[in-house]
């Protein structure tokens, strides 16, 4: 089957099943293959069930329910109000540029997709509404920035749309009146143990996903075999639920000469150690696997194998390589949260909108004392009157956070000692960064080019293991590494965190941003980067690690209004309480 | 509420062992205060904590106390219920043991209870509305993601989790009403770490990772599957387990009073504790506490060095003092110290 016809396949087995697969990431920019995907959808999901399209940013409120203001001063009571997840109860929700939904979204989109149902409390009111419901993501990463894995693990399928061009179409393989039959004889489908454990065999194979990821594919075949119109499991329902389900989530390809079931299950390449991004493969045993395992049905594994991305492997490698794997983006919650949360710091005039939160005593304080006079004007006696200018808001002040951005000079010139000096002081503060919360990255220079070794994360876990793997040598591509900061940088500005870059180097930059050398195209790339760097007011402080402090280093220095430490001697400790004393200067 | 749906059965649960012994522990002995359950997504962290609600024996509570007091636990009585007392005789009643969920959506009103807006704005009555910790009060409360919670909802954790009584001063009230309960928190290391007073307010702490066993996953798979066929029957079929681990745990309770905790196993834990480093008394005592209640389950005739050994790693793996320049993890540098404190 053609990845057009994997897609359209997928649109129909979630509209048999939309709560039990959990939900599609359709990763695309935006494209009428996306359009055609959804249009697809919904002509297959019954009409009337509900379609929801919700943003990234949607307040707890509107997402959960809240307390419906105006209802509630009407009544003198307090009236919920639904939020967008119940109000889709038995449909699809769609949410736009999943990517950059905050982790606490998405741990509330979790605990409904988990428990088929909205129960919080919030606003003075229990909310307790039925939402059985499955979620469609627009996933439209492109760098750093990732859909949440703790979201990704509870949807079927992984969709890319990314391939198509223009000219392919996206047509539907089945008809709605097939859906909806599926739906009728979906209950009744039975499976074999032995297609549940061949699937459970190819998932562990492919190293894709979790156990939920196993049992969402055991359901996909289930939906195949009632889109097919029959109650029993076929093997070839569990390969195609094999291959839509895990194909885009492996991470490692057995091999192709592994011909029988009996080396299946341990069958991982020989690079699988080097690759092993997600804590679920880290310690990888499957030895034991081998003896209790059931013939793992080889039709399915290998429709699984034949849907592989191309160039999975090679891009595994290249990600290995750069030590930044697809697993969670170790950002911690609670990062944008538009004034709604911390610590309250008074109140100010006006009705809430969306974000802020009414206070109720404030408000009725604010009324009170126009309340004979209004009861006057009015008629009414029994309520209380409240008009619009009474409304107060709580306001919320958040410390901002300070992202720590460690640019390390891993190149052939630091030489290695300088190398685990400069580890060890990132290291030194992220202990301390832990205890304040901060949050910390580290980008390494070395060769060609810059990497961002480890994303903003406030993780000591991910950040120590990426740290240790951390290699040295090469050339020195300054002018990379500045870029590459001022990127992350100015994301982390955008989400109103206060970057620092720490430049751990000698500042002899040999490698131009081009990748091609010469001392001189370097210097002069490294001092353009710099000046660029100026101009988005990042704060930053240069150290010199080299024994010999040059001229050229404080050039850099200087053009990137950076404060400049020649340290040629510095240990792990020094450097760590240097880059304290500025890091605590920066975030005043 | 929705009519509560069936619960997947503690005793159906595969695998992670660690995790289950750990709540069936603090099952035992509330006091040892709560579990910290860490590890991969998909292992099952959610399934375990609400099948322990559905497992536990009910309890007897004051009627018509909002914070279910115990008639046998005058000390620990709420304002209310010392009135109630004074005034006559306290009438009784069996109530399941409460599992608090804290959503990550909740708001400070909800957890901490805040002003009733109802009467507030109908009768212009101040009165206060018991929020999530009230009715906490002798369960557990179990907070999912628990790395993820805001700040400022951790500081009000932190505090009422050690004091044991919840005080409210905003809005113009002033109240104060008990809440003891076991805490539960489950997470993901990788999304962000907890900060160190809350990680201490965890009594137990456990990391999980995702079974690689193809066996292993195959019977979650079909355990999983059979159950959403058919709960009910599932359930049913499960009673019989889940109600042994029941009486199990209630003679645990019985047994915890009269456990003997000779004055050689009290060294050891000690000294395994000076080995670690751990800050404070907590961790020894945290430690002697689930050892005892293991043993109590167990229905052991004292606590043994055994006991001490199996329950080190969970009491303490959380306590040790961070150091980010020591490679191997806290399980190994555990493991040392029983083996030198423990074997010496």
């Amino acid at each position: 089957m053609s990845a057009a016809q994997d897609a359209a396949c997928a649109a129909a087995l979630f509209a048999v099943d939309p709560a039990g697969l959990g939900g599609v990431c359709l990763r695309s920019l935006v494209q009428p293959a996306r359009g055609q995907w959804l249009e697809m959808l919904r002509d297959l999901l019954p009409a009337g069930d509900p379609m929801r399209r919700i943003p990234f940013n949607i307040s707890d409120g509107r997402l959960l329910g809240g307390l419906d203001l105006t209802a509630t001063l009407a009544a003198n009571r307090p009236i919920a109000e639904r939020g967008a997840l119940a109000a889709a109860h038995g449909g699809v929700v769609i949410l736009s540029m999943a990517e950059r939904v905050s982790a606490h979204t998405a741990a509330c989109l979790n605990a409904v997709l988990d428990g088929g149902a909205v129960i919080t409390q919030r606003e003075g009111v229990l909310i307790s509404d039925p939402a059985r419901l499955g979620l469609v993501l627009q996933d439209e990463s492109m760098d750093e920035e990732r859909v949440p894995a703790s979201l990704l693990d509870r949807l079927a399928f992984l969709v890319d749309l990314n391939g198509f061009d223009l000219r392919t179409c996206l047509l539907p393989l089945h008809e709605r009146e097939q859906v909806q039959e599926a739906r009728r004889l979906l209950p009744q489908v039975q499976i074999e143990a032995e297609l549940i454990a061949a699937l459970c065999g190819t998932g562990l194979a492919l190293g894709a996903g979790t156990p939920r990821v196993s049992i969402l594919a055991v359901r996909a075949a289930r939906a195949m075999a009632a889109l097919d119109g029959r109650s029993r499991v076929r093997s070839d329902d569990a390969a195609a639920a094999g291959r839509l389900v895990f194909a885009p989530r492996a991470t490692r390809v057995p091999n192709k000469e592994a011909p029988n079931a009996e080396t299946l299950p341990g069958a991982a390449c020989d690079d699988q150690p080097a690759h092993s991004p997600s804590p679920e493969e880290r310690g990888g045993t499957e030895k034991g696997a081998q003896e209790e395992a059931p013939r793992p049905d080889d039709v399915i594994l290998a429709a699984t194998r034949a849907a592989i991305p191309r160039g999975l492997l090679s891009r595994l490698r290249i990600e290995a390589a750069a030590r930044s794997g697809p697993a969670a983006p170790g950002r911690a919650g609670a990062l944008r949260t538009g004034g709604s949360r911390g610590r309250p710091a008074g109140v100010q005039v006006g009705a809430s909108r969306g974000h802020a939160r009414l206070n109720v005593m404030e408000t009725l304080r604010a009324a009170a004392p126009w309340q004979r006079l209004r009861g006057r004007t009015s008629g009414a006696k029994s309520r209380v009157l409240i008009q619009p200018g009474d409304f107060r808001t709580t306001r919320y002040l958040r410390r901002s956070q300070t992202l720590t951005i460690f640019a390390v000079d891993a190149s052939g010139s630091s030489a290695l000692n300088r190398l685990t000096e400069a580890k060890g002081a990132v290291e030194l503060l992220l202990a301390d960064c832990y205890v304040r919360r901060d949050l910390v990255a580290v980008i390494s220079f070395r060769g060609r080019r810059a990497d961002v070794l480890l994303p903003p994360t406030r993780s000591l876990v991910r950040a120590k293991r990426n740290l240790a793997g951390m290699p040295g040598g090469g050339g020195t591509p300054l002018a990379s590494a500045i870029e590459c900061a001022a990127l992350l940088g100015g994301q982390a500005k955008r989400r109103g965190e206060t970057p620092l870059l720490v430049l751990l180097t000698d500042g002899r930059a040999n490698v131009a941003l081009d990748g091609s050398g010469g001392r001189d195209a370097a210097h002069a790339d490294a001092l353009q980067a710099a000046r660029r760097l100026r101009c988005s007011r990042i704060a930053a402080l240069f150290i010199d690690t080299s024994p010999r402090p040059s001229a050229a280093a404080a050039e850099v220095a200087t053009a990137m209004h950076a404060e400049y430490l020649p340290l040629p001697f510095a240990d792990a400790r020094a450097l760590s309480s240097v880059v304290s004393a500025a890091t605590t200067r920066a975030a005043r | 509420m929705i009519a509560t749906r069936p619960i997947f059965p503690f005793s159906a649960i595969v695998g992670q062992e660690q995790m289950k012994l750990a709540l069936i522990c603090t099952a035992v002995d509330p006091s040892i205060g709560g579990v910290l359950v860490f590890g991969d997504r998909g292992t099952g962290k959610s399934t375990a904590i609400r099948a322990l609600a559905a497992l536990l024996p009910p309890m007897r509570a004051v009627v018509g106390c909002r914070y279910a007091c115990d008639p046998a636990e005058p000390d620990a009585w709420c304002v209310e219920c010392a009135e109630r007392a004074a005034a006559g005789t306290l009438k009784v009643r069996s109530v399941p043991v409460p599992v608090v969920d804290m959503p990550l959506g909740v708001t400070e009103d909800r957890v901490v209870g805040a002003l009733d807006l109802e009467r507030a704005l109908s009768q212009g009555v101040k009165a206060f509305e018991p929020g999530l910790l009230a009715r906490a009060n002798r369960g557990f409360l179990y907070i999912d993601e628990v790395n993820l919670l805001e700040d400022h909802l951790v500081d009000l954790l932190i505090d009422v989790a050690a004091s044991g009584e919840n005080l409210v001063e905003r809005e113009g009230l002033s109240v104060r009403h008990p809440a003891r309960f076991v805490l539960i928190g489950s997470g993901n290391p990788e999304e962000g770490e907890l900060r160190p007073q809350l990680l201490d307010r965890f009594g137990l702490s456990v990391e999980i990772k995702t079974p690689e066993q193809l066996g292993e996953r195959i019977e979650v798979v079909k355990r999983r599957d059979e159950f959403e066929r058919g709960k009910a029957g599932f359930v049913a079929k499960w009673k019989k387990a889940d109600a042994a681990l029941r009486r199990r745990i209630v003679a645990g309770r019985e047994r915890l009073a009269g456990m003997l905790t000779p004055d050689a196993v009290m060294e050891s834990a000690a000294r395994l504790c000076m080995q670690l480093g751990t800050d404070g008394l907590r961790a020894e005592l945290t430690l002697m506490r689930a050892a005892r209640a293991l043993a109590s389950f167990e229905q052991a005739e004292a606590v043994t060095v055994g006991h001490l050994r199996r329950i080190a790693a969970p009491a303490l793996r959380h306590r040790l003092r961070r150091d980010p320049l020591d490679e191997s993890g806290s399980a190994a540098r555990i493991d040392r110290a029983v083996h030198e404190a423990l074997e010496a």
